[in-house]
């Protein structure tokens, strides 16, 4: 019988062709898991694999050096001009930009996209229409004048602020020729863009299926510097130990997400390159201000002492994470790096019995059942339980814990927030600031979700925002921070690192701060 | 199923009496039968991903939107209307083909399933071969064998089949057949290389290799199925073996196997022939339940083995509560159960001459 099955299983693979053990050499293939992508339409991408995508195919107005976020220079503006009152931007297109269609990139182009990304209202539309601009009054604010394109917001803000909302995805520019060829009942071609593609950067799309494949072909008539690579391949792999297979066979070039199982595996493997890049996203616990324990300072307080914060960046968050403990991540401006809390179980006790809850409590945690956030749950449980605070951990899918976290149902919610946009308004806005803390509040930042009632912080960060020098408005940040770091409701406990591991013929792909700088044009294979 | 089908199509047939034609009456049954039958599928289906704690809203718009874009998604999506009125539209809209977008894919759900599912009527069609060619030998041999070490041997390879987690296979499968040895190509369906060479017909890119005249494919693609499929099919096949098994054992004790056996017949002759004969009948069903459940799509294999089947489609769409495409899965995988039941009866009737 063994026979006969050895017998089968060896006819069956016998005949069938030897794996080609390399990839072309003018072809990029990574697994990655882009079961995020739910559109290709620049003006409503806002996952993670849809921005990368974007980031590569879209030329915005500007952009800035991935090594050092502060020095912005212009993609498709040339130039640019800012106004004595500070509320009117105006930029110089720059020349000889064309889309894949053969249409000419002109400001008519740039105009056109913006006023867009607000008529549609999309998920990322925020961060356009926060300087005052609303579908009704955007084709007066943002105009196109022969090949220049004007902008006027409704305050004088900081100008950094509109700078890094224009290298935010959604101010891509698209091809307006092409875009409104497509348009369905109004829609702007919205529906047409959600799988096809209107640019004029590096890369165009070729194909994507969604939870399998993303196809890039290199776009030979782009204007920048022209990639090596001819074509990128990103498949969908969902398991990372497959991803790592493939790695080591050479069957792909770069292995996207890969656990710190599979990190630890490679290590010492000479053909294999691990690159890190830190990312702006923070983990962090938030506690919901209607729990009568949690609203307590001194309950904040002795949370933010019972974190094993180096522990879990040592092990379960190998490579992946930095501890961090403050609302705006390293490499945003302002960003507040001191670390002044660390496990202290004692503290933390005597700041329980000033609450008069020497004998501890006992709450809830709702936890995303992926292994990284319940691992990070459980160490957390077993820390607060040396203080005598029983942590109950209630799992659920991300999906679920979100809903209830945004409906302020929770006690402490463990979450990973990501910023928007380069600016540090991105992250004080939702930290740092909540309006209108009643049930039915028209914005649900943060701090909204933990009914957190902070109307001075809120004038604060308010006031970071209008700051037009750069120096001051950093200034204004690390107070901001440091006041929250002890006060807050949120106890900020790491920052993402994204994670690369290439075979070593594969040089010079970009891990930026953001998605959105993931680049591949600088790629070259040996 | 089954019986229910017989007993819908047996009342239709004494509610029309004799002038209406028995074939007619049988249609008429079926048809009421698989009408009710996705209707109830879809009542239940949709009013439980209704009522799971998860805002679909979000799905669509992700966790930073603001109050204005969200509430427009929840507009576009329906979500504002009372239950009953969702219900009643998706059912009209599913009634004339329009299963809807997926919020996911920004594509048709219909267009997903198309894409999809040939991918696992591939692998499920590939597993059910390899599990039948070898799992009804090996649960005949045991039986003839009963109690022998081949009989043993027959219950220790099903047993595991039962007993290992399928990712855990799947994964040492791989390592050991791609990595190690070389044998097959690696997870995904096919080579980059040789991606765009072939153009879709039916989805199945070992039978649209063949139609293209294009064997390199044929080759890659067989290459690359060629793991996953033998690690579902070694699942059915202990299920199909042992069945196979118990069947053959009731049959070899049956009378008219010793008057064979008396009448000096070959053995081979006696268990191939005529008991294996009688347990075709039964083992229809066996196998069509055995390839219904690998054509629900096998997520975890799927995952492993990076196969974009319909498995993976229905999962993700129901985490992400993208109701459409749960719903239009759904009806698929419906859609399977009752055809492969309606073929196990046509089977039957073609197997069994008492039917005739």
């Amino acid at each position: 019988m063994r026979k006969l099955i050895g017998a089968a299983m060896i006819a069956a693979m016998a005949w069938a062709t030897p794996a080609v053990a390399e990839t072309p050499k003018n072809t990029l293939v990574m697994a990655h898991t882009i079961d995020d992508i739910i559109t290709l339409d620049p003006a409503e991408i806002f996952e993670f694999s849809g921005a990368e995508y974007a980031g590569n195919t879209y030329d915005r107005l500007i952009g800035y050096e991935v090594d050092d976020v502060s020095k912005i220079y212009g993609v498709a503006a040339e130039s640019w001009e800012i106004s004595e009152d500070g509320k009117t931007y105006t930029f110089k297109i720059r020349d000889g930009i064309k889309f894949v269609s053969g249409n000419p990139l002109t400001a008519e182009d740039a105009a056109f996209s913006l006023q867009r990304a607000i008529i549609l209202d999309k998920s990322p539309a925020f961060i356009l229409t926060q300087f005052g601009f609303t579908p009704e009054n955007v084709k007066d604010k943002i105009r196109a004048e022969g090949n220049t394109l004007t902008v006027e917001t409704d305050q004088a803000y900081a100008p950094t602020f509109l700078l890094y909302c224009l290298t935010a995805t959604i101010s891509s520019v698209v091809d307006k020729k092409e875009v409104m060829a497509h348009e369905q009942d109004g829609d702007m071609g919205h529906k047409w863009l959600r799988t096809n593609y209107a640019g004029s950067s590096a890369f165009k799309l070729r194909q994507w299926k969604a939870n399998e494949v993303l196809v890039l072909d290199r776009n030979d008539d782009y204007w920048g510097e022209m990639p090596e690579m001819k074509r990128v391949v990103i498949r969908h792999i969902a398991e990372p130990a497959t991803q790592r297979l493939l790695l080591e066979k050479g069957d792909i070039d770069i292995a996207r997400k890969l656990g710190a199982d599979q990190l630890a595996g490679l290590e010492g493997n000479d053909d294999i390159r691990i690159r890190q890049g830190e990312k702006g996203a923070v983990y962090y616990l938030g506690l919901n201000q209607k729990n009568k324990y949690l609203q307590k300072p001194q309950v904040r307080q002795a949370l933010k002492y019972l974190i094993d914060y180096k522990g879990i960046e040592q092990t379960i968050m190998k490579g992946k994470a930095t501890v961090h403990q403050a609302f705006l991540p390293k490499g945003f401006l302002g960003a507040l790096t001191e670390t002044p809390f660390s496990l202290d179980v004692e503290k933390a006790k005597a700041l329980l019995a000033e609450a008069d809850l020497a004998e501890g409590f006992t709450v809830t945690m709702d936890t995303r059942n992926t292994a990284e956030i319940t691992e990070m749950a459980q160490s957390i449980q077993a820390t607060f339980a040396q203080a005598g605070i029983t942590l109950e951990i209630i799992p659920g899918d991300g999906k679920q814990t979100l809903t209830k976290y945004r409906a302020r149902n929770h006690d402490i919610y463990i979450g990973r927030w990501g910023p928007d946009y380069q600016d540090p308004h991105t992250n004080a806005d939702t930290f740092a600031r909540n309006p209108d803390n009643s049930d039915d509040a028209k914005s649900k930042p943060l701090a909204w979700r933990n009914s957190w009632e902070i109307p001075e912080m809120t004038k604060q960060a308010d006031a970071a925002v209008l700051e037009g020098d750069a120096a001051k408005r950093a200034e204004m940040y690390l107070a901001l921070q440091s006041n929250h770091q002890q006060t807050s409701p949120f106890v900020i406990m790491m920052q993402e690192i994204e994670v690369a591991a290439e075979r070593a013929d594969t040089k010079g792909f970009i891990i930026g701060p953001a998605f959105d700088d993931n680049r591949y044009y600088k790629v070259t294979k040996d | 199923m089954t019986t229910s089908m017989h007993n819908a199509a047996s009342g239709e047939a004494a509610l029309t009496r004799s002038w209406v034609p028995r074939p007619i009456k049988v249609v008429l049954g079926v048809v009421t039968t698989l009408a009710i039958t996705f209707l109830g599928l879809l009542v239940v289906t949709f009013f439980i991903g209704r009522v799971v704690p998860i805002d679909p809203v979000l799905a669509a718009v992700g966790d930073h939107a603001s109050a204005s874009a969200y509430e427009k998604a929840r507009i576009e999506l329906g979500l504002h209307l009372p239950l009953w009125q969702q219900f009643l539209i998706y059912v009209k809209n599913v009634a004339v083909g329009d299963f809807g977008e997926s919020v996911l894919t920004a594509n048709p759900v219909i267009e997903d399933i198309k894409r999809v599912f040939p991918a696992t009527l591939e692998l499920a069609t590939m597993g059910t071969i390899f599990g039948v060619v070898l799992g009804v030998p090996m649960g005949v041999i045991a039986a003839v064998n009963k109690g022998r070490w081949q009989d043993q041997l027959v219950r220790v390879l099903g047993l595991l089949g039962y007993s290992v987690p399928v990712f855990w296979l799947g994964l040492v499968g791989l390592l050991l057949f791609y990595a190690k040895l070389d044998w097959v190509a690696g997870p995904g369906r096919l080579d980059i290389a040789y991606e765009y060479l072939v153009d879709p017909v039916t989805g199945m890119l070992l039978v649209d290799s063949l139609i293209a005249g294009e064997t390199d494919v044929f080759f890659n693609a067989l290459s690359h199925i060629a793991l996953p499929a033998i690690i579902l099919g070694y699942f059915s096949l202990a299920y199909i073996s042992r069945m196979t098994r118990s069947f053959m054992l009731e049959q070899l004790s049956q009378e008219y196997i010793t008057t064979a056996r008396v009448k000096g017949l070959s053995e081979t002759r006696i268990v191939w022939r005529h008991a294996l004969g009688n347990v075709m009948v039964p083992l229809v069903t066996v196998v069509a339940l055995s390839y219904a459940s690998l054509l629900e799509g096998s997520v975890l294999t799927e995952i492993v083995f990076a196969w974009p089947g319909l498995g993976q489609y229905i999962t993700n769409s129901l985490l992400q509560a993208d109701m459409n495409a749960v719903l239009g899965g759904t009806v698929v995988v419906g859609a399977v159960f009752i055809s492969l039941n309606l073929l196990s009866d046509i089977l039957y009737r073609l197997l069994d001459p008492r039917a005739k």
